[in-house]
């Protein structure tokens, strides 16, 4: 791994403050270690976040629940409060990697990485989640904007996600079955009045399918959606899994997603 | 060549910095780069070779030690990120040269074949039962995901980890 500098910030501003065109944030480092040392990112500045108290925690009001950036996924998935609020969340956070993984990897970090096969992304479009940033607040929708590749500016961090509680919810995901990142991971949740169905691991970048979200506002059954072609042409397609594979896997996951609500 | 000298000490002293832990309940400060891994703090600046480096990509578990308590790979995480952590190796399981119940249950059941993997493998079964003192068999081998053994075929780890359950 070639040289940096290592930072512990103590707060929000003093970690923007450090951050350049050449520096990356620190959270769990489950994705921006391994980057760095297969040479694929190299930063100068290393800035960690962890150990900013105000980024770490979960609070729960009637309408919403916010998790702090820098909440590791063991605690969104051991949380009483997420379960009882919305227990899909918890267990999607319960299914991500392994438990070396969840020990340390964040919620925050997820987000801003926006890998196209990462759970949390799809939590934050089906539960339209609004993401807190030391600047402003960003509609999920607008967030992710594609592969890798987020609506935050340089120096700009993530320090809570919101998500609304919906009447019911369900994420499952077809695993990939040595590393368990989801080859596809459908996420459905039925609000007071429409019902996303937010799907990662697909395509470039995690997406609201309005197909089925139509079908599934009009009428909340997995039958409404069965036998459903979704078109395939945009699906990423490798030596796991072809985009028409994929395109069947996410019908497959999102009626058993509609099931389990 | 005096100038010169001077002027590296000072490049280090920007890189450079001092790692203070307490591994296996004994007191260590070190001077270490900012990129150094856990692992290799662990390997090569205190020589604490039980800790195996397999994958070197956070997917086999090999690497796998306690840090304040919960396991990690510390493949995956800088010595400076860890800064000031309680750290468990495998070198720190054992009581007065009497192995701990998890080594035991893995000797007894053949738990293992190379070993090469068994210093993680124990390290987080022993974080299972410290969060879960009954676990199931499903439990289990989900909880051990991310220890890869190419060998046993899992079934006596499995074993031992149960036998081990019963003595801790």
């Amino acid at each position: 791994m070639k040289d940096f500098n290592y930072h512990s910030a103590k707060d929000s501003k003093e970690a923007s403050k450090l951050a350049s065109s050449s520096s990356a944030f620190l959270a769990g480092g489950m994705t921006t270690i391994p980057s760095m040392k297969l040479g694929l990112a190299t930063y100068k500045d290393l800035i960690d976040i962890k150990n900013i108290k105000k980024l770490s925690g979960i609070k729960v009001s009637g309408k919403s629940v916010t998790i702090g950036a820098a909440t590791k996924h063991v605690e969104v998935s051991n949380s009483k409060d997420v379960k009882k609020a919305i227990p899909s969340l918890s267990s999607l956070a319960e299914g991500i990697g392994d438990p070396q993984v969840r020990n340390r990897g964040t919620i925050g970090g997820s987000i801003a990485n926006n890998d196209p096969s990462a759970d949390y992304p799809s939590a934050c479009i089906a539960l339209n989640a609004t993401i807190h940033t030391n600047e402003r607040k960003i509609e999920a929708a607008k967030f992710f904007k594609g592969m890798f590749e987020t609506a935050l500016k340089k120096g700009e961090l993530i320090e809570a996600i919101e998500f609304q509680i919906p009447e019911k919810s369900s994420y499952q995901k077809h695993p990939n079955p040595a590393s368990r990142y989801a080859i596809v991971g459908v996420y459905v949740a039925k609000h007071k009045g429409d019902v996303n169905v937010a799907v990662t691991g697909a395509k470039s970048c995690v997406y609201n399918d309005k197909e089925m979200s139509k079908a599934l506002t009009g009428n909340f059954s997995s039958s409404s959606i069965d036998g459903m072609d979704l078109d395939s042409s945009e699906m990423n397609s490798d030596m796991h899994a072809s985009a028409d594979f994929r395109a069947s896997l996410v019908v497959t996951q999102a009626k058993k997603a509609v099931d389990a609500c | 060549m005096f100038k010169s000298y001077w002027v590296k000490i000072l490049i280090k002293g920007e890189i450079m910095g001092k790692i203070s832990l307490e591994v296996n309940g004994r007191k260590v400060e070190k001077e270490a780069s900012d990129n150094t891994l856990l692992s290799t703090f662990l390997r090569e600046h205190l020589q604490l070779t039980g800790t195996h480096i397999g994958c070197d990509t956070s997917q086999c578990g090999a690497c796998v030690v306690h840090v304040d308590g919960n396991s990690l790979k510390s493949c995956t995480a800088l010595a400076a990120d860890v800064n000031g952590s309680k750290v468990t190796t495998i070198e720190g399981l054992e009581t007065n040269g009497k192995m701990h119940p998890m080594q035991e249950a893995f000797k007894k059941l053949h738990g293992l074949q190379c070993g090469f993997c068994t210093p993680g493998m124990v390290m987080s079964a022993v974080d299972l039962l410290q969060k879960n003192k009954k676990p199931s068999d499903t439990e289990i081998r989900d909880w051990l995901e991310g220890n890869i053994c190419r060998c046993t075929g899992y079934q006596n780890i499995v074993s031992a980890v149960k036998e081990a359950a019963t003595k801790m």
